[in-house]
């Protein structure tokens, strides 16, 4: 951290007050965000449910290849469908981000007979589409007795386990990125690994990570609209049975795109600036 | 080990559904190239408007799923500006297309904006016109920066051709399900994992193709920067006009 003398430097002491280190809860930047995505997290998890039946009221005119009255009518179901694509993003992504971390160590791991499973896992996932993988997992569910899941929580498992292997990859750069100056310091202060781990190495790794992860939260929350094949009730669900009702493809499908970057690019905007952020802190 | 091979007819069936998948990814590669270089040369324009576009398509194409897109484009689009549904395999290739030109072009950008600026400056001491700075200084060394991002895109493409399959197209995906389907009707393997495991391999074999692919132009490009006698002396055999010695 740069001390107040280089903070004041060439300004005047008004503009730039001086603020000591402070832990992270002490800022209002950083606590702020945290405690809107926490709301945002509960909203979703809480009251969120997942109704398949997406009725609509009005039937759009014959004659026209796009019918605003009908495309406004839409909108509250398709709000509904982007609020269950949410919730699954959210939710099969925080498996991601710590099933990634577990990856990342075991791949990271000083014995081969550990380390070779998990780099062959890691690229055996990476590069197979997540179409295929849901197909299978829905295959799986349906043919064993023993396990038995909801649509939804398929779509959660199969999109955790595959950004699961794409973020412990973020993690091991991130790991890497470390220099190695610190674990030897850990070594000479005779830390053990607990303490090394959790005191010296992931609070330097994981700030390099937190904008590699943000992508790949973007990256889910593209993805996510393919559980519709596995029946979730999502946005694409919601345009495929709109089309199948009512016969109308063009309104659904554009209020469908429409929706989708409405969260999307104010999502990628805020994982930029907290690049920028964090890059400001770095240096 | 037989347990988990097919019947020969399933695999044809598998053989004609890769076709069609490397169709679709040639088509959609080529559009995508095009695409990321032209809008990511576009984003680095003099022209307010010129990158004002550019930056407009990339955030739209970046922003949106690739599988809504597919949608929009290849059953929206046709009908909303009363064309007739050109052929499925082109209208998923644009739709990818489209897709992978957003992502290339920010690779384009920031690649070219990594070349050092001294490049630029000695192309406009040499007189080179914008069009002869950027084919024959900037785009060959921002080449060597540009190939690694691209293939790992070129993969993500691949994986994304499995989307076609829900527009209705044959690929791998679409006869993996019709090979599940019939082994469904006639029970000759209850256990329909075998059928998936096949199809991905398919993708992972086809994934490490594009890979090797890929590190095969990267390593002919790194040639040509290490001072290889063959390609020098081709170019200095004939006189080049204009040049004084």
């Amino acid at each position: 951290m740069s001390t107040p003398q280089t903070l004041t430097a060439g300004r005047s002491a008004q503009e730039v007050p001086y603020r000591p280190h402070r832990a992270w809860y002490r800022r209002l930047d950083v606590l702020v965000p945290i405690a809107l995505i926490a709301l945002g997290y509960l909203f979703l998890i809480v009251a969120v449910e997942e109704r398949s039946f997406f009725r609509t009221r009005l039937t759009a005119k014959g004659g026209e290849n796009f019918d605003w009255m009908y495309f406004w009518h839409l909108v509250p179901l398709m709000w509904q469908g982007l609020q269950v694509l949410a919730k699954a993003t959210v939710l099969g992504f925080t498996l991601a981000a710590v099933l990634g971390f577990l990856l990342a160590l075991g791949r990271r791991s000083a014995r081969r007979a550990i380390r070779w499973p998990f780099a062959a896992f890691i690229e055996f996932i990476r590069s197979t589409p997540l179409l295929v993988q849901l197909f299978f997992a829905q295959a799986f569910v349906r043919a064993s007795d023993t396990v038995s899941l909801s649509p939804i929580n398929i779509l959660v498992l199969v999109l955790g386990v595959h950004y699961a292997t794409y973020c412990s990859e973020g993690y091991r750069a991130g790991i890497n990125s470390v220099p190695p100056g610190q674990w030897e310091a850990a070594t000479a202060l005779n830390l053990g690994p607990v303490t090394t781990w959790t005191r010296v190495i992931i609070p330097q790794a994981v700030p390099n990570v937190l904008p590699a992860l943000g992508n790949y939260l973007v990256a889910a929350f593209k993805d996510a609209p393919l559980g519709y094949i596995v029946a979730v009730p999502e946005l694409l669900f919601f345009a495929n049975t709109v089309r199948g009702n009512d016969f109308r493809p063009t309104e659904p499908y554009i209020l469908a795109g429409i929706g989708f970057l409405l969260v999307s690019i104010p999502a990628a905007w805020a994982v930029r600036r907290l690049e920028r952020k964090i890059a400001y802190e770095r240096t | 080990m037989d347990s988990w091979l097919l019947a020969p007819h399933q695999y044809e069936l598998l053989a004609d559904g890769a076709w069609i998948t490397i169709q679709i990814l040639v088509y959609a590669f080529i559009l995508g190239v095009l695409l990321s270089l032209a809008v990511g040369v576009a984003r680095l324009s003099d022209r307010q408007w010129v990158r004002g576009l550019a930056f407009g398509y990339v955030e739209i194409a970046r922003g949106i799923s690739s599988i809504i897109l597919l949608f929009i484009i290849a059953i929206a689009v046709p009908i909303l500006f009363d064309v007739n549904q050109a052929s499925l395999v082109v209208l998923g290739s644009v739709a990818l297309g489209l897709n992978m030109g957003g992502y290339g072009a920010e690779i384009v950008r920031g690649s070219i904006q990594a070349i050092p600026r001294g490049q630029t400056e000695a192309s406009i001491a040499l007189n080179l016109s914008p069009t002869q700075r950027l084919r024959h200084v900037v785009l060959p060394q921002a080449m060597r920066i540009i190939l690694p991002p691209m293939g790992n895109l070129t993969i993500e493409i691949l994986k994304g051709t499995a989307l076609v399959s829900l527009i209705g197209l044959t690929d791998i995906m679409a006869a993996t399900r019709t090979i599940r389907n019939q082994r469904l009707v006639d029970a000759s393997g209850a256990d329909v994992t075998v059928v998936f495991v096949n199809a991905l391999v398919i993708y992972f074999v086809l994934a490490q193709i594009i890979n090797g692919l890929f590190r095969l132009a990267e390593w002919r490009l790194e040639k040509r920067y290490q001072g290889g006698e063959a390609e020098v002396e081709a170019a200095t055999r004939e006189p080049i006009p204009g040049l004084t010695k």
